[in-house]
């Protein structure tokens, strides 16, 4: 008996952590323009460039996801 | 009566199953059009040239016609250009005027790319071919970066541009000592960066091609089940992905630039 991997369970299991990064960011974001709200255009465009990154990985595993 | 309407409703199922079914899903790879002697000409080639076009005709157009007393598209084009210099000099310092150019290309080009893909008729005007016993439909233009032979040509050329700078600023000796060393830990340090080098190549060229390749199946698959009103969230979030990706695309490049134009002690400081 054998287990293949196709599909929707890749992009299922590759994206969990991405979102979970995603999130991270995004909480500390909120927490560093709450503390100083004044800021906020040097946080914003820092996180969104630190969210593009991590979601690349999330791409990776829907490009394999794609071929499988 | 009721009885009537079932039986006419399963007739014209019926009727609706023998026909050949018609679905657009974008295609993984890209779709040849014709060939010129032996050099395939694909869809988003076209899509290429179209943004080309635009992006050349515009620059000679705003360097020929300097005024002294800017009108909107002047304002809008000086804005732009004063912006991302700004944000180049904070990251790059003295190596600026080098590393500009790049990073306004890549981020032009890229996103000018991505947003032709928006535009109706691309993407969805196109001619059918039976493939497999489907009609599939062949667009005549497709959006560049949904091409995974774009976003490979352009991280590869980012990647010679970079190497190129760096050994043109810092000299041969000061470029390979980052590399290659007598130290053992260097040494190690030095082949996690030439790993890394490569890594970079692959992780751009993946990143613009899935975030836009996505976008588009995104876009036809929302289009297949309801096309009137609701591919619009759809359309805005390609909007900012275009452009968020161009940037990531872009500024990247101009990191990788900066940091490799100094030298290896000095960049940690």
């Amino acid at each position: 008996m054998s287990i293949t991997f196709t599909g929707g369970i890749i992009i299922a299991i590759g994206g969990a952590l991405p979102a979970l990064a995603i999130g991270l960011i995004g909480a500390k974001a909120m927490e560093a323009i709450g503390r100083n709200p004044d800021a906020q255009g040097k946080i914003l465009p820092a996180m969104l460039l630190g969210m593009a990154f991590a979601e690349a990985i999330a791409i990776y595993s829907l490009i394999l996801a794609f071929i499988k | 009566m009721q009885i009537a309407f079932l039986t006419s409703l399963h007739e014209s199922s019926t009727i609706k199953s023998n026909k050949i079914r018609k679905r657009y899903m974008a295609n993984f790879a890209p779709d040849v059009l014709f060939q010129i002697s032996s050099f395939p000409i694909t869809n988003t080639l076209i899509d290429t040239l179209l943004v080309d076009a635009v992006l050349i005709g515009s620059a000679v157009y705003f360097t020929r016609h300097i005024k002294d007393v800017p009108n909107i598209f002047d304002n809008i084009v000086e804005y732009v250009i004063e912006s991302f210099y700004s944000l180049t000099e904070s990251i790059a310092g003295k190596n600026t005027r080098k590393i500009f150019p790049w990073f306004m290309s890549f981020f032009l080009f890229i996103v000018l790319a991505n947003w032709s893909g928006l535009i109706p008729g691309i993407g969805s005007f196109g001619f059918y071919q039976t493939v497999n016993k489907k009609a599939e439909l062949i667009p005549f233009v497709r959006s560049a970066a949904s091409d995974l032979n774009t976003t490979l040509g352009l991280a590869v050329v980012s990647f010679v541009a970079t190497h190129v700078l760096a050994v043109r600023t810092v000299g041969i000796k000061t470029y390979l000592s980052r590399y290659f060393s007598l130290n053992p830990i260097n040494q190690y340090v030095g082949i996690l960066e030439i790993i890394s080098e490569f890594t970079k190549v692959i992780s751009l060229s993946f990143r613009l091609f899935g975030n836009i390749f996505a976008g588009e199946v995104v876009l036809t698959t929302i289009g297949s089940i309801s096309n009137f009103l609701a591919p619009i969230p759809f359309i805005l979030l390609e909007l900012i992905v275009g452009l968020v990706q161009a940037l990531v695309f872009a500024m990247l490049t101009m990191v990788g630039m900066a940091l490799l134009m100094v030298p290896h002690a000095e960049e940690h400081s």
